[in-house]
C-alpha cells in the first residue's frame, strides 16, 4: 500500500474502531478520532513535502497506485495526485483533524458522531485522489450518507428538512453525473480520468456528441459548488449542520464541485470554450446575488453560509475564464475559502456555543468579554473580504487578474469588473457583521460568556497561521497548483 | 434418460415428502427446519458439482442443464436457505402445519428451479403452476383475514395470468407448430420477413407471454396484487416472493425471449415493449411507495420499482446481439445483489416486527437505539436499494445501466437514475425514523441467533458484491455465456 491508500483508509479504520471496538468512554472515542485524523494529516503533509515540483513533472500524477479492481468493467483502483488535487487533499486532512478538535464538546451519541465524521473525511479524500471515474463516483456518493446523519442528528433548527434537502439535491446531481459517466465510458471505452484527459476526445469511438455528456456531468458539480440557481440547499444545510460538519461542508465538500469542474473541463476543452460564457454569467449572478442576500441576513451562521455562494462565484468565474492565471486563482480561492470559511464557521460555532445566541440583532459588544475570539474572528472576516496579507487577498487578486486578461471568453473584462463589485459588498456585510457582534455598547447579559479555551486556541491559531502563510507567500500553494493547471491550459489551447 | 442430472430437483421433492411425514412423528419442530436446510444444502452441492460442465438438455429437450439454469438453481437454493433461517422463529406463530410450511417452501423452490431450466413451453407452464400453487398456500398460512384475502387475490390473479400465458403459448404454437424453444426460433427464422411482419397472431402471442410473465415479476400493469399480498402474507414468504419469485420470472423471460424470439425484427419489438414497461413500472412503483405507512407494503412497491430497473436489462437484451453477454449477465448480477439486499431487509423486518407485533414504519422509531445491529443492517440494505455505494445495489445498477447506455438506451437510463433519486425519499424515511426518532420505550429489541446469522450472511453479501463485485460479475457472465437450450 502506498501513501495515498493509507491516507484514504486511515480515517475509515478509525471510524470502524470507534463504532465497534473502543467502547463508550468519550475520552477514548475523541482521542482515537484525533489520533487517526492527525496521522492522516501528517502523511498528507509528507506527500505534499516530497511532491516533485520540477517543471518536468507538470501534468504527471505522482504517488500513483493502480490495481485492477473489477475486471469485466475495466475499472481500476487507481489513485494519484497532481498539482491540482494535492492541495485539496492536504486541506481535507488538515480540516479533518481540526474538525475533530472542534467537535471536542459533543456529548450527544459521540460514538456515532465521530465515526460519521471520519467516514466523511475518507469519502472527500477519495473524491480528490481517485483517478478512475467509477471510484470517483463511488466516493462522491458515499459522502451523502455521513453528511445526512451529521446534519439530521447533531444539527439545529430545521435539521431534518435541511438534511433531506441536501441529500435530494446531491442525489439529483449525481444521477445526472452517473448518466454522464456512463455515456463517457461508452464513448471512450475507458473509465480512466488520465486516459480521457491525455488522449482527449481522440478516444471517442461513437457518434455521441460531447456537449450533452459535458452538461450531464457538470450538473452534479454545479449543484455541489453551488452555482446559481442550484444553490438553495446550501444556506439550509450549512446553517443547520453542527459546527464541525459546517466546517467540512464549507471548507472542503463544496470544493469537490470546483475540483470536478476543472477535471471535466480537461475532458472536454472544446465544449468548455464553447459554453464558457453561460457559466461566466451564472458566476457573476452568483457573486452579486449571493452578496446581496448575505447583506440581509440576521442569523449569524446563515450569514456566513450565504457568503459562500458569493465566494464560490469567484471560483466559477476563474474556472470558466479558462485562462492559466485565472484557473490557478480559482484553485487558490478554493483553498483559501476552505481555510477562511472553515475558521469563520468554527468561530461562529464557538460564539453560539458560549453565548447561546445567534441572532445578530441581539448580539453586541462582545469585544470586551471575549477578546481572543474577537481578534481571531476579525482576522477571519478580513481574510474573507480579501485584505492583503491574508490568503483571501492573494486568491481573489489572482482570480481577477487572470480572468481580466483571459482571451478565451469574449467580453470577460466586463464580467470581471462586475464581479469585482462583489468584493465591495463583501466588505460591507463582513464589517457590518463584526460591528453588530463585537462592537457597540457592552451588554451585561454577556458578562458570563467564556472566551476561547486552550484547545480552541490551538485550532484557531493553526488556521490563522496558515491563512497568513498563504497570504504572504502564496507560492507555497500556487507552485504546486501550476503544475496541475498548465497541462489543462495547454489542452484549452492557451 | 439422464436421471442423475435431476438429482438437485429430486432431492427437494423427496425431502418435501420426508418433512411432511416427519411432522406427524416428531414433537420437536425445529428438526423440520434442519431437515429442510439440509435438503437445500445437498441440492446445492449437487448443482455446484454440475457447474461448468456443458451438459445437453434432458427429457427430449424439455429441461436444460446449462450454467444459466444452474446459476439460478443455486440462487433459489440460497434464497430458500435464508428464508427458512428467517422462518424458524416465525413459524411458532402457527400451531399446526409447520411441516407443511417447510415442505411447501421446498416445493416452491423446486418449481422455480424447474422454471429456470425449462426449455419447452409445456415444461415452463407446469413448473410455473407448481410454483404458484405452493406459494398460494404459503401466502394464506397466517389464516387471518388479511392473509386469506391476500391468498385469494394471489390465486385469482395467478390463474388469470396462467390463462393469458396459455393463450399466448397456444398462439405461438399455432404459428410455429412447435413447443420447444429452439425449434420455435428455427420455425420463425424460416418464415420470410414479409410474412412475419404481417402475422399479428405471433406478435399477439408474444405480447400475451409478456403479460403472463409480467405477473410473476410484478411489472406494471400486472402489479395490482403485490401490495396486498406482500402485506397479508407471512413475512418470510413475502421475502421469498419478492426475490425468488421475481428471479424465476426473469429467468423464464430471458430464456424464452432470447431462445425463441431472438429473431431480429421480433426482438426489436419486444425490446421496445420492455423499455416502455420498464419506465412505467419503476415510476409507478416509486411514486406509489412514497405515501406508504406499512413497511411490508412499502417493500411491495419497492419491489415493483426494482422490477422496473431489471427490465432495463431486458430491453437491452433485445437490442444486443446474441453473442453480447453483458445484457444477460447484468440481469443475473442485479438479481443476485437484489436477493441479498431484500432478504437482508426482510430478515431485519422480521426481527423487529416479530417483537413489536407491528409492521408500521412509525413503530420503527428509535430502533437505532433499541436494536442497533439490526437497524444498521437494515440501513445498509436500504442504502443498497437506493443504489448508493458501497452497497451491492449500486454496482448492480451501474452494471445494468452501463450495458443499457452501450446499446443506445440513454433516455431510459436517465429515467431510471431519476427514479433512484425519488426512491431515496421513501427509503430514507425508514432510516430517519430508526436513527433520528426518539424511541417510545428504552426497552431493547432482542433478536435470536438464527436471525442474526441470516442477517450477517445477507449483509456480508451486500458489502462483498458492492466493494469487490469482480468475481460476482464474472460468475454471472460465465452463466450467461454457456447458454444451451
Amino acid at each position: 500500500m502506498g501513501y495515498l491508500s493509507w491516507i484514504l483508509f486511515l480515517p475509515i479504520v478509525g471510524a470502524f474502531l470507534i463504532a465497534f471496538v473502543v467502547g463508550k468512554r468519550e475520552n477514548v472515542i475523541r482521542g482515537t478520532a484525533a489520533v487517526f485524523t492527525f496521522i492522516t494529516f501528517v502523511l498528507a503533509a509528507v506527500v505534499f513535502a516530497t511532491f516533485d515540483r520540477s517543471p518536468a513533472a507538470a501534468g504527471l500524477f505522482q504517488f500513483e497506485e493502480k490495481v485492477l479492481w473489477i475486471a469485466p468493467l475495466k475499472a481500476y483502483y487507481h489513485l494519484g495526485v497532481d498539482g491540482l488535487s494535492l492541495p485539496m487533499m492536504l486541506l481535507t486532512t488538515f480540516l479533518g483533524f481540526l474538525s475533530v478538535l472542534i467537535s471536542w464538546k459533543i456529548h450527544l451519541r459521540p460514538r456515532e458522531y465521530f465515526a460519521w465524521l471520519l467516514l466523511l473525511e475518507t469519502s472527500i479524500l477519495g473524491v480528490f485522489v481517485s483517478l478512475d471515474l467509477l471510484l470517483f463516483f463511488i466516493f462522491w456518493e458515499i459522502e451523502v450518507i455521513p453528511m445526512y446523519f451529521l446534519i439530521s442528528i447533531w444539527g439545529a433548527g430545521r435539521k431534518e428538512y435541511s438534511a433531506t434537502k441536501y441529500v435530494v439535491y446531491t442525489l439529483f446531481g449525481s444521477a445526472f453525473m452517473l448518466a454522464g459517466i456512463l455515456s463517457l465510458y461508452f464513448a471512450t471505452g475507458s473509465l480512466s480520468m488520465v486516459d480521457i484527459t491525455t488522449k482527449g476526445l481522440g478516444m471517442v469511438q461513437s457518434v455521441m456528441r460531447p456537449a450533452p455528456i459535458f452538461f450531464l456531468i457538470l450538473t452534479a458539480f454545479a449543484v455541489k459548488l453551488p452555482v446559481f440557481p442550484l444553490h438553495t440547499w446550501l444556506p439550509d444545510a450549512h446553517t443547520d449542520a453542527p459546527t464541525a460538519a459546517s466546517v467540512m461542508l464549507a471548507g472542503v465538500l463544496i470544493k469537490m464541485g470546483g475540483y470536478g469542474m476543472i477535471r471535466v473541463v480537461s475532458f472536454f476543452p472544446d465544449v468548455a470554450r464553447q459554453y464558457a460564457l453561460i457559466l461566466v454569467v451564472l458566476a457573476i449572478i452568483g457573486v452579486l446575488y449571493g452578496a446581496a442576500v448575505t447583506m440581509r441576513q440576521t442569523d449569524f451562521k446563515r450569514l456566513i453560509a450565504y457568503s459562500s455562494i458569493s465566494h464560490m462565484g469567484y471560483v466559477l468565474l476563474g474556472i470558466f475564464a479558462l485562462g492559466k492565471v485565472s484557473l490557478v486563482g480559482a484553485s487558490l480561492q478554493m483553498v483559501s475559502h476552505g481555510l477562511v470559511t472553515g475558521l469563520l464557521f468554527a468561530m461562529v460555532g464557538l460564539v453560539m456555543h458560549n453565548a447561546h445566541e445567534r441572532d445578530l440583532r441581539n448580539l453586541g459588544g462582545l469585544a470586551r468579554q471575549v477578546p481572543v475570539i474577537t481578534v481571531v474572528f476579525s482576522i477571519a472576516g478580513l481574510a474573507s473580504l480579501g485584505l492583503p496579507t491574508t490568503s483571501g487577498f492573494a486568491a481573489e487578486f489572482i482570480t481577477f487578474i487572470g480572468s481580466y486578461t483571459s482571451t478565451a471568453v469574449p467580453g470577460i473584462q466586463f464580467y470581471t469588473i462586475l464581479g469585482v463589485l462583489g468584493v465591495v459588498v463583501t466588505a460591507g456585510y463582513i464589517l457590518w457583521m463584526l460591528q453588530r457582534v463585537f462592537y457597540g455598547p457592552v451588554l451585561e447579559k454577556y458578562n458570563e460568556v467564556k472566551d476561547a479555551d486552550a484547545l480552541e486556541k490551538v485550532y484557531m491559531f493553526a488556521l490563522v497561521a496558515v491563512i497568513m502563510l498563504v497570504g504572504i507567500y502564496p507560492a507555497v500553494v500556487t507552485d504546486v497548483l501550476k503544475l496541475g493547471i498548465s497541462p489543462i491550459v495547454k489542452l484549452l489551447g492557451g | 434418460m439422464n436421471l442423475e442430472l435431476l438429482i438437485p430437483e429430486l432431492t427437494l421433492a423427496v425431502f418435501a415428502g420426508v418433512v411432511i411425514i416427519a411432522d406427524t412423528l416428531i414433537k420437536q419442530k425445529r428438526v423440520l427446519a434442519q431437515v429442510s436446510l439440509s435438503a437445500l444444502v445437498i441440492s446445492a452441492g449437487v448443482s455446484l458439482a454440475m457447474w461448468g460442465g456443458n451438459i445437453p438438455a434432458i427429457f427430449s429437450n424439455m429441461l436444460a442443464t446449462d450454467n444459466f439454469a444452474i446459476f439460478f438453481k443455486l440462487l433459489f437454493l440460497g434464497i430458500a436457505f435464508l428464508v427458512i433461517l428467517a422462518s424458524i422463529d416465525y413459524v411458532d406463530k402457527f400451531v399446526h402445519f409447520q411441516g407443511e410450511y417447510y415442505a411447501l417452501v421446498l416445493l416452491a423452490t423446486l418449481g422455480m428451479m424447474l422454471m429456470a431450466a425449462s426449455a419447452d413451453l409445456i415444461s415452463i407452464y407446469v413448473a410455473l403452476e407448481l410454483t404458484s400453487i405452493s406459494l398460494c398456500a404459503l401466502v394464506c398460512f397466517l389464516k387471518d383475514a388479511k392473509s386469506t384475502e391476500a391468498s385469494l387475490k394471489y390465486i385469482l390473479l395467478a390463474a388469470l395470468s396462467s390463462a393469458i400465458l396459455l393463450y399466448g403459448m397456444a398462439l405461438v404454437f399455432g404459428f410455429t407448430g412447435k413447443t420447444q424453444l429452439s425449434e420455435i426460433a428455427k420455425a420463425i427464422q424460416a418464415v420470410p420477413m414479409s410474412t412475419l411482419v404481417n402475422s399479428p397472431a405471433l406478435v399477439l402471442g408474444m405480447v400475451l407471454l409478456i403479460a403472463g410473465f409480467g405477473f410473476k415479476i410484478a411489472a406494471v400493469p400486472f402489479q395490482m396484487w403485490v401490495p396486498d399480498v406482500y402485506e397479508g402474507a407471512p413475512t418470510p414468504i413475502t421475502a421469498y416472493l419478492s426475490v425468488a419469485s421475481k428471479a424465476a420470472g426473469f429467468a423464464v423471460i430471458i430464456r424464452v425471449f432470447f431462445a425463441a424470439f431472438g429473431n431480429a425484427w421480433l426482438s426489436m419489438n419486444w425490446s421496445i415493449i420492455f423499455a416502455v414497461l420498464a419506465a412505467i413500472t419503476m415510476t409507478i412503483g416509486n411514486v406509489a411507495a412514497i405515501p406508504q405507512s406499512n413497511i411490508k407494503r412499502l417493500f411491495g412497491y419497492s419491489s415493483i420499482a426494482q422490477a422496473g430497473y431489471l427490465m432495463v436489462g431486458l430491453a437491452t437484451l433485445g437490442i444486443a446481439s446474441a453473442s453480447d453477454i453483458a445484457g444477460r449477465s447484468s440481469i443475473l448480477f442485479f438479481l443476485t445483489a437484489y436477493a441479498f439486499t431484500n432478504l437482508g431487509a426482510f430478515i431485519a423486518i422480521i426481527a423487529i416486527s416479530n417483537k413489536l407485533g407491528s409492521d408500521l414504519i412509525d413503530d420503527y422509531t428509535g430502533m437505532g437505539k433499541r436494536a442497533p445491529l439490526v437497524a444498521l443492517a437494515l440501513t445498509l440494505c436500504l442504502i443498497s436499494l437506493i443504489g448508493i455505494p458501497p452497497a451491492a445495489g449500486f454496482m448492480a445498477k451501474f452494471y445494468i445501466f452501463t450495458t443499457a447506455v452501450k446499446h443506445g438506451l440513454l433516455w431510459l437510463v436517465i429515467i431510471a437514475v431519476i427514479n433512484s433519486v425519488i426512491s431515496a425519499y421513501y427509503y430514507l424515511r425508514v432510516v430517519k425514523v430508526m436513527w433520528l426518532g426518539e424511541a417510545v420505550s428504552p426497552e431493547k429489541v432482542p433478536s435470536s441467533a438464527v436471525l442474526r446469522l441470516g442477517l450477517l450472511l445477507a449483509a456480508l453479501g451486500v458489502l462483498l458484491l458492492g466493494i469487490l463485485p469482480g468475481n460476482g460479475i464474472k460468475l454471472a457472465e460465465f452463466a450467461a455465456r454457456i447458454f444451451t437450450f
